[in-house]
């Protein structure tokens, strides 16, 4: 086994093992640990597909950002223990075929591409990723810094409201 | 064996490196309390540490062996894994941070394998860099909350408030710089700021003077430092985030501290002061002896101090440190190859510790900010202005290229 497939399957296990965690958890502060752990891993995985950028913004972003939110605002409202709850009917009958049928879905179309996986890895420069987005695709991307403008502005209205 | 080494040189020289640069880094973390102390006892008009060893030398050795014997309680009801999480996030994250910064200009050869003075030379270091500081909230906002403590909540809460809030301006002031330089390398970042061998006039401190002071701003709030230190204000919250924890684990959160100021201090030298060059113009290689110029009078004085110095110890082991230094002062000049090699580390350091004086000068005379104010600050006032700085620099470069 190569050395960048045995890092492969020690990230993905950690992958899943926070997300399973993540599920399990009875705290919200450590689901929310559990989700920076699956974060940090994923970003792991990206710097292995050579997409270093990427790996750093999701480090930065998700990892940093938006799961420090997560946290404050668990510890701003003192979050305590939640109580398990009984099997509910619904993810018996609903969703863990739903489960099986995604998971046989994807293990049916990584079992086809198996060519595609061979690929030799190259490193992305940033610059190339960049010229990319602000050449090729700036409507799409301007687009959505709109679309996030406009969800801060609608948060920003809604906080207001009561003034 | 020899085929063994140069096959896996990849890992042994790195880990060789890691080893001496924590040794290092450890070291000056434990002589900056020193330096600290003595700084701030002699601006308040005290003598500050002066009992263990001469001057106080051995104070910090006195503080480690302190800390490792104390008794470590844990409070009641805390929760467990992250109580004992926190303060190995945190030293760990900082520890890590330092792995991306070059310290000098040399690339060297061990065992077949290429390395520069410094761990990773990755060539999107500062992301790197931001990234690891990204995740050093969770160790302040963990410490607090797991500590079942109000008093260390709410020093976790205002910390996390504060990183969030001045990351923002601290990721946006080094954006000009980024411009100007076109890399996210720190290696070339710095390349970039040797000009064409004017010394200091290229440095990007001139044309980014505004991104510099929002820069230092910012990152005096990251670390926590005076007069940003509210998660620790000790007229209110005992100790902040720290307050319930004792022993090793209260010195790995003191050594983070340390470190991170250390790593904010390499980044501004990085950033904006030229790393290793030299502030003088290339022409000027008289300026090379300015190492051996400053060391020899300085081990002439200690051994000038150390003879009538107030203790037997003193007086024996001051004379020798003295002689040392004196001896590597001549040294340099006589091998003026070691003297080459080191004028890069030599600028470095000498940058590197201008900022940690600043640090503890700033401790020692400036007050706390009020919580409302440090936020209305960070959020009115730097956030704009470093965006602003953003604008003009790119607006300014575009028309240069046209």
């Amino acid at each position: 086994m190569s050395a960048p497939l045995v890092i492969f399957f020690v990230l993905a296990a950690i992958a899943v093992a926070g997300a399973v965690s993540l599920i399990v958890q009875r705290h919200p502060i450590h689901s929310a640990l559990s989700l920076i752990v699956v974060m940090v891993a994923l970003a792991g995985l990206y710097l292995l597909m050579g997409a270093e950028f990427v790996a750093a913004v999701q480090i930065i972003v998700y990892g940093g950002a938006i799961m420090v939110l997560f946290i404050f605002v668990i510890m701003l409202l003192n979050a305590g223990e939640e109580e398990r709850t009984n099997f509910s009917k619904l993810a018996l009958y609903a969703g863990i075929p739903m489960a099986v049928a995604v998971t046989g879905l994807i293990s049916a179309a990584i079992v086809n591409s198996s060519a595609v996986a061979a690929q030799p890895v190259t490193l992305t420069s940033t610059r190339t990723l960049s010229t990319l987005l602000f050449k090729e695709f700036v409507y799409p991307f301007e687009l959505t810094s709109f679309l996030i403008l406009v969800a801060i502005l609608g948060a920003i209205v809604l906080a207001q409201r009561e003034n | 064996m020899n085929e063994f080494l140069t096959h896996y040189a990849f890992l042994i020289v790195p880990i060789i490196k890691i080893a001496i640069l924590v040794f290092i880094v450890l070291t000056v973390d434990a002589y900056l309390t020193w330096i600290e102390r003595k700084v701030i006892a002699h601006i308040q008009a005290r003598w500050g540490p002066h009992r263990v060893g001469p001057h106080g030398l051995l104070q910090p050795l006195a503080d480690g062996v302190k800390f490792i014997f104390k008794e470590d309680p844990m409070p009641a009801h805390v929760d467990k894994v992250a109580y004992f999480l926190a303060p190995f996030i945190t030293l760990m994250l900082a520890l890590t941070s330092l792995a991306v910064i070059p310290f000098g200009p040399q690339h060297f050869a061990v065992f077949g394998y290429e390395s520069g003075v410094g761990i990773a030379d990755v060539n999107i270091s500062l992301l790197v860099l931001f990234a690891i500081t990204a995740l050093a909230v969770y160790g302040v906002a963990l410490a607090g909350w797991a500590s079942n403590s109000k008093y260390s909540l709410l020093g976790g809460l205002r910390s996390s408030a504060q990183m969030i809030s001045y990351e923002l301006a601290l990721t946006l002031s080094v954006v000009g710089v980024l411009l100007i330089a076109g890399d996210f390398s720190l290696r070339s970042i710095v390349d970039q700021q040797a000009g064409s061998g004017h010394g200091l006039l290229s440095w990007n401190v001139f044309p980014q003077i505004i991104g510099f002071i929002c820069f230092f701003i910012a990152a005096i709030a990251e670390t926590n430092r005076v007069p940003f230190d509210l998660p620790e204000a000790e007229s209110e919250l005992v100790a902040g985030f720290h307050t319930e924890y004792a022993s090793m684990k209260f010195a790995m959160f003191f050594i983070a501290e340390y470190t991170s100021m250390i790593t904010v201090s390499c980044l501004a030298t990085i950033m904006f002061f030229g790393g290793w060059l030299s502030p003088f113009p290339d022409s000027w290689t008289f300026t090379h002896y300015l190492p051996s110029v400053l060391m020899i009078p300085f081990g002439l004085w200690v051994i000038f101090d150390g003879i009538r110095y107030e203790n037997l110890f003193g007086r024996l082991v001051l004379p020798v440190v003295g002689t040392v230094l004196t001896l590597i002062g001549a040294g340099l000049i006589v091998f003026p190859v070691f003297n080459d090699a080191i004028q890069g580390i030599f600028w470095f350091m000498a940058k590197v510790f201008t900022f940690l004086f600043v640090y503890i000068w700033m401790r020692g005379t400036l007050p706390r900010f009020r919580y409302d104010q440090l936020m209305s600050f960070g959020w009115k006032f730097l956030l704009p202005v470093s965006i602003a700085n953003v604008v003009v620099t790119s607006v300014v470069i575009l028309w240069r290229m046209h």
